[in-house]
């Protein structure tokens, strides 16, 4: 960075500010994307080992090279586009996915200083653009002109927005305890031990977050928008090739984003456990790691649980957790405001 | 022109464009989708306004939950346009009129003294550490705290007729306890029969 700011000396300082933030980009997707393709194949062999067989054991030595041989293969396959589907729309929704899900990686703050921008509403920014991905999916489903596509796209409209209320109330929790949108101030506000985590005094909005997560990118079991059993492969079961892809990545970087937030908005961010021994990891680490351990849930579900029921979900969204999440935000600020205890939360 | 200048132009390009487009084009998804496209594009305009938390909010609340609503409807109607296009000549006048009275206000509005220099001077600019969401939340819980409440109450209480409105039982759906299944135990769906071993009728 320095090398690059004395070689540009004299530059127009848009052309600076455009380009150190292309770098500053590339430096966050490229390990951003190499982590999505080794997810895929963290997916695989784990539930592999679950199910008491192998996984991919083939392409490099013990399977290694899986997911660079996937991609290639999926780069050189046709993308079929269907008749009488709507050809710009059908084009542009796995790149609204994509957008979506890889926009949000601006705000992340990996440690107290790595991040590409530090905005206040960070919070809000991110809730914002989660809530746009579900456009991807939408748009597919209706213009792939599939029956199949068109119930997958709905389930997943119905879902995403029930889900997507609970998830906000359960930030507005966070948001209560650290008294700020902004993510790195969330972070230092859970500074000290593993006892000063948001995830004791909101667990059961922790608890909300993540399950409301787990059903906002639409992985089991809350997969019905896939649902193979019933709508083959929802709503992208028209794309092919390079197209199928891209949703593909989108929605193993949505998980990524979700095991991260969940990382820096209950577990501490990259604050260590204990204070001494342990800091010798660096801060960046120590965030990655339990954005991995969070990640490992996303997967072992997977592996454990049968898909739900359309209306069990719609339940479960409505009905437990929009009140739990409520009550919880008022038993908070009770908490806050008229007992001793409100020292916890700051 | 500055950065911001431009950015201005371009989004304002875009969202004019878009809402145009609403209107025009014929399909009724597209039509949604371009109003989407108006929405974002409204709020990267007031991005440039330093109005972050009202651009977030309107990307969030109208574009992530509203639309995503409008187009599951949108979607599921087959709206037959040239049952559509019958009526045209016959709502045309009351439409024009509504129409002309809709530009009339608006000039009288936006062209009055209201908005000149003096009585809008050009806001401030604030420094980095400026957060336009603290001071809007300030402002609305105590100098606006009523208005801002009557207003919670009354979108509660559109919120409960509307429910009560839909809400009807009907005989024929069959309706899942989960309290009831929660509670359930082995003896309620197993019982276990003992009875002796028997012997085929040849070997008696």
């Amino acid at each position: 960075m320095e090398l690059m700011l004395s070689y540009m000396q004299g530059w127009p300082d848009w052309i600076q500010v455009t380009l150190i933030n292309v770098v500053k980009i590339v430096v966050i997707l490229i390990p951003l994307l190499l982590a999505v393709a080794y997810t895929t194949y963290a997916e695989r062999k784990l539930i592999g080992y679950m199910q008491i067989r192998i996984g991919p054991n083939r392409v490099g030595p013990r399977g290694w090279l899986q997911p660079i041989a996937d991609a290639l293969k999926l780069l050189l396959k046709e993308a079929a586009i269907p008749t009488n589907a709507n050809r710009y729309l059908f084009l542009v929704a796995p790149v609204i996915s994509i957008t979506a899900a890889l926009a949000a990686w601006a705000v992340i703050p990996v440690s107290d200083t790595l991040l590409l921008t530090n905005i206040d509403a960070g919070l809000l920014y991110i809730l914002a653009l989660t809530s746009m991905g579900v456009y991807g999916v939408i748009i597919a489903g209706w213009a792939s002109n599939s029956k199949y596509a068109f119930l997958g796209a709905m389930r997943s409209a119905a879902q995403i927005v029930a889900y997507e209320i609970a998830m906000g109330f359960a930030l507005v929790g966070v948001l209560m305890a650290a008294g700020s949108l902004n993510l790195g101030e969330i972070v230092r506000g859970q500074q000290g031990s593993f006892l000063d985590w948001y995830v004791w005094p909101l667990f059961p909005l922790f608890l909300v977050y993540f399950i409301s997560g787990v059903a906002e990118t639409n992985r089991a079991p809350f997969d019905v928008a896939e649902g193979e059993s019933e709508i083959v492969a929802g709503f992208h079961v028209e794309y092919s090739g390079m197209t199928f892809a891209v949703f593909f990545l989108a929605e193993y970087a949505n998980i990524i984003l979700i095991s991260a937030l969940t990382a820096i908005l209950f577990l501490g961010g990259w604050h260590a456990p204990i204070d001494t021994p342990f800091t010798i990891v660096p801060p960046g680490l120590w965030f990655i790691g339990k954005a991995a351990l969070v990640l490992f849930f996303f997967l072992w579900f997977r592996a454990t649980f049968p898909r739900y029921r359309y209306d069990q979900i719609m339940r479960l969204g409505w009905k437990v957790f929009i009140p739990v999440t409520l009550v919880w935000i008022a038993v908070l600020g009770f908490f806050m405001f008229f007992t001793p205890l409100g020292h916890m939360f700051h | 022109m500055s950065f911001t200048q431009l950015a201005f132009y371009f989004f304002a390009a875009i969202m004019v464009f878009a809402a145009a487009m609403v209107i025009t084009i014929r399909n009724p998804v597209k039509a949604a989708l371009f109003l989407v496209l108006a929405f974002v594009s409204g709020a990267c305009v007031w991005m440039t306004l330093e109005a972050e938390f009202l651009a977030i909010v309107l990307v969030l609340v109208y574009v992530g939950a509203v639309m995503v609503l409008f187009l599951f409807v949108v979607m599921m109607l087959d709206v037959n346009l040239t049952r559509l296009r019958e009526g045209f000549g016959e709502y045309l006048p009351i439409g024009g009129l509504v129409a002309l009275l809709m530009v009339v206000e608006m000039v009288i509005v936006l062209s009055a003294d209201s908005f000149d220099q003096q009585n809008m001077p050009r806001p401030e600019p604030h420094g980095e550490d400026y957060s336009n969401t603290k001071e809007l939340g300030r402002l609305l819980y105590t100098f606006y705290v009523y208005p801002f409440e009557i207003a919670a109450l009354i979108l509660l209480v559109a919120i409960i007729a509307a429910i009560a409105l839909t809400l009807r039982k009907r005989p024929e759906t069959k309706y899942q306890n989960p309290a009831e299944q929660v509670a359930v135990q082995r003896e309620d769906r197993i019982r276990l029969v003992k009875m002796a071993a028997e012997r085929r009728k040849d070997e008696q």
